[in-house]
């Protein structure tokens, strides 16, 4: 049973660490009232960047790589962000027919890009990826030490981490509760001198941002190459996530741990006596499966915040 | 000078114009010639009987595609969940149509039928949950896309063949390609666009010369309006997803009986459905626009093939079609301008 347990948990943290950034980056767009299904481009563009950076500077960079390739693929996420936002936000067009726009757009600029670059719909396999560590000292631990800390990626602690600074930033200071408050009742907030249109800018491009950090760490430990369908669905995972979390980060984050768990039983699970059995494609819809029965209150209700997906223009009732 | 509905032809029209120049720029930037870019784009489409066939198969379920989520447009539901109908469409059309055995003139409807059928169910279930418990349709059909997904996967492996990624072809009793069509093209030119603009009609009537109709775009309208002067408005929307469903299962019948005669595992979406949305947005969710604009992407995506021949990669028309939808939905801003160059010519 413990083996099991050995390959599940840094298994499920492994598939988990991309989703946790990209969900909280949806949490804070929503959360300002911005509907953002381009989390899936966001996260192309993400891995677009880490991947080509990574390929062109590992020679020059070494060790750090990777670090600095998570860097540009946030900086480049959070500027393509920027489509998504002036068309949302000061264009008045429909958030989600922007998002779903924002997804095409992306993954025909990456490829568009790669072969520009290399010359080819793929690229090489990165030569400096994210690489698995043990936890100096935890990882002697008993029992817990091979669980948590062995053979892990930082990412996921980062992941963890970053989910409980975002829930702290979002319900304990006042940017987080501007954020909330455009996201609830633009207008009440707008009465008040909160500027509902930056506000609402800037929530979006920290969710570019962290979209970008999700794809680049998905590229970097998880396929670490790019290509027409290196993001396949993660986004989307993603938003899924935000919802099943109720719009909440350390929710979100559960939801996306669950949604890795879920992911490494597809995978590990023929080699569990109970779940061997159990065709596997159950195992595959069960995340979207969960998450409709989570819309539909089996699970506790989630309730959207309510000025999610309405454009605000000022002076209208 | 410029009345709504006036805008609603000029909208589009700007879009594509400026998603074209866009592309041309980006052409230009990357050092090829647009000129040569679009010129391999037009020979791919209409040098060859060949490829101008291919065009119309791939417009075919284009226009399903467009009708469905145009239908659930037009009753204020975003039906984002066709790319998942198209599939359950997809294989349950090819199931009928390699399990059973009957005349023509009983398989193909049936086939056809079960496609509908799997695409309403599928679209059914969104629906629902919206009408009965307020959830959002778009998260719900986003998570039965994939569900649709994975499902079809292991139906293919699992069930309808031994552990083969690809079914076997369907009957030629229940094919929609024809003997006269393929000996005339080389290709596999289907009577799916039959089967298509039949739908435009259906969608058309439904839409302007029913109660049924007019209940359905009333609550896209208002729904507290609606529900004030009697009409059941969960019933409404059940019933918008239902058909919207509908149209979408059989794009996906399109390609099970027609295009490729048999159903395939994916890793990734066929992209008919999220495609689907831009031929609705631009054909202004009229049905006879879905027409206009199926055939422009249609021609977009087919051509695009022929595009390396230029030496321009064929991502250059994603890039296009999404620039495009972005700009229809920007159409406040460019509604704005217009109006703005208005003014300024009258004084």
């Amino acid at each position: 049973m413990l083996d099991i347990l050995y390959s599940l948990i840094p298994q499920t943290l492994f598939f988990a660490a991309p989703l946790i950034f990209t969900a909280l980056g949806g949490v804070y767009s929503e959360r300002s009232g911005v509907i953002n299904i381009g989390l899936e481009g966001l996260m192309v563009i993400g891995a677009f960047a880490a991947v080509t950076f990574n390929l062109l500077y590992a020679d020059a960079l070494g060790a750090m790589t990777p670090w600095i390739s998570l860097l540009v693929a946030m900086v480049a996420s959070a500027v393509f962000s920027l489509l998504l936002a002036i068309p949302a936000i000061t264009f008045r067009a429909d958030q989600t027919v922007t998002g779903v726009a924002i997804n095409m757009l992306a993954l025909g600029f990456g490829v568009f890009m790669i072969k520009q670059i290399f010359n080819k719909g793929q690229t090489e396999f990165i030569s400096e990826p994210i690489y698995t560590k043990d936890v100096p000292g935890l990882v002697d631990i008993p029992v817990i030490g091979d669980m948590f800390f062995n053979n892990m990626y930082i990412t996921s602690y980062i992941a963890i981490a970053l989910s409980f600074v975002a829930w702290y930033v979002l319900f304990k200071t006042p940017f987080g509760l501007r954020i909330r408050a455009v996201g609830e009742h633009p207008m009440a907030a707008d009465t008040n001198g909160i500027k509902v249109y930056t506000t609402r800018y800037i929530a979006v491009i920290i969710s570019g941002a962290l979209a970008g950090i999700g794809g680049g760490v998905f590229a970097m430990t998880i396929s670490l190459n790019f290509s027409v369908s290196t993001i396949a669905g993660q986004g989307f995972m993603a938003i899924a996530a935000v919802i099943f979390g109720k719009w909440n980060p350390l929710g979100a984050m559960g939801a996306a741990l669950f949604f890795g768990f879920a992911q490494s039983l597809s995978v590990v699970g023929s080699s569990i006596p109970l779940l061997e059995n159990v065709p596997q494609v159950y195992l595959l819809i069960a995340p979207y499966v969960l998450t409709i029965l989570a819309l539909a209150g089996f699970i506790g209700r989630s309730v959207a915040p309510k000025a999610s997906g309405v454009p605000y223009i000022k002076g209208s009732r | 000078m410029f009345s709504s509905t006036k805008f609603n032809f000029i909208i589009p029209i700007i879009s594509v114009v400026l998603g074209l120049v866009a592309g041309a720029i980006i052409m230009l930037i990357f050092g090829y010639n647009p000129i040569l870019g679009y010129q391999a784009l037009w020979n791919g489409v209409f040098d060859s009987g060949f490829f101008m066939s291919e065009t119309v198969n791939r417009i075919t379920p284009y226009i399903l595609t467009g009708l469905a989520i145009a239908f659930a447009f037009r009753t204020g539901l975003f039906n984002i969940g066709a790319e998942g109908q198209v599939l359950v469409g997809w294989i349950a059309s090819v199931w009928v149509g390699t399990a059973i055995d009957a005349p023509t003139i009983l398989h193909l409807p049936l086939a056809l039928l079960a496609a509908g059928a799997a695409g309403a169910f599928w679209a059914f279930i969104p629906g629902i949950l919206k009408a009965k418990l307020g959830v959002h349709e778009v998260i719900v059909s986003i998570m039965m896309n994939y569900v649709a997904l994975h499902l079809t996967n292991y139906l293919i492996r699992d069930v309808m063949t031994d552990n083969s990624e690809s079914t076997e072809q369907v009957k030629q009793t229940a094919s929609l390609t024809n003997d006269f069509l393929i000996g005339l093209t080389g290709s596999r030119l289907h009577l799916g666009f039959i089967v298509a603009l039949f739908m435009v009609i259906v969608m058309w009537v439904i839409l302007e010369r029913t109660k049924l109709g007019y209940e359905l775009k009333a609550v896209g309208y208002n729904q507290h309006a609606s529900n004030y002067a009697g009409m059941k408005v969960g019933r409404n929307i059940v019933i918008s997803m239902v058909i919207s469903g509908l149209f979408a299962g059989l794009a996906g019948a399109m390609q099970g009986l027609g295009s490729f005669g048999t159903a395939f595992t994916n890793t990734a979406f066929s992209n008919l459905g999220f495609d689907g949305i831009a031929v609705a947005l631009l054909g202004g969710n009229n049905p006879f626009g879905v027409i206009l604009s199926a055939s422009l992407f249609g021609f977009l995506k087919v051509g695009a093939l022929n595009m390396s021949t230029a030496g321009v990669p064929n991502e250059i028309i994603e890039i296009v079609i999404a620039l495009i939808i972005l700009f229809v939905a920007s159409g406040f801003i460019i509604r704005w301008a217009l109006l703005q160059l208005k003014k300024g010519e009258r004084k």
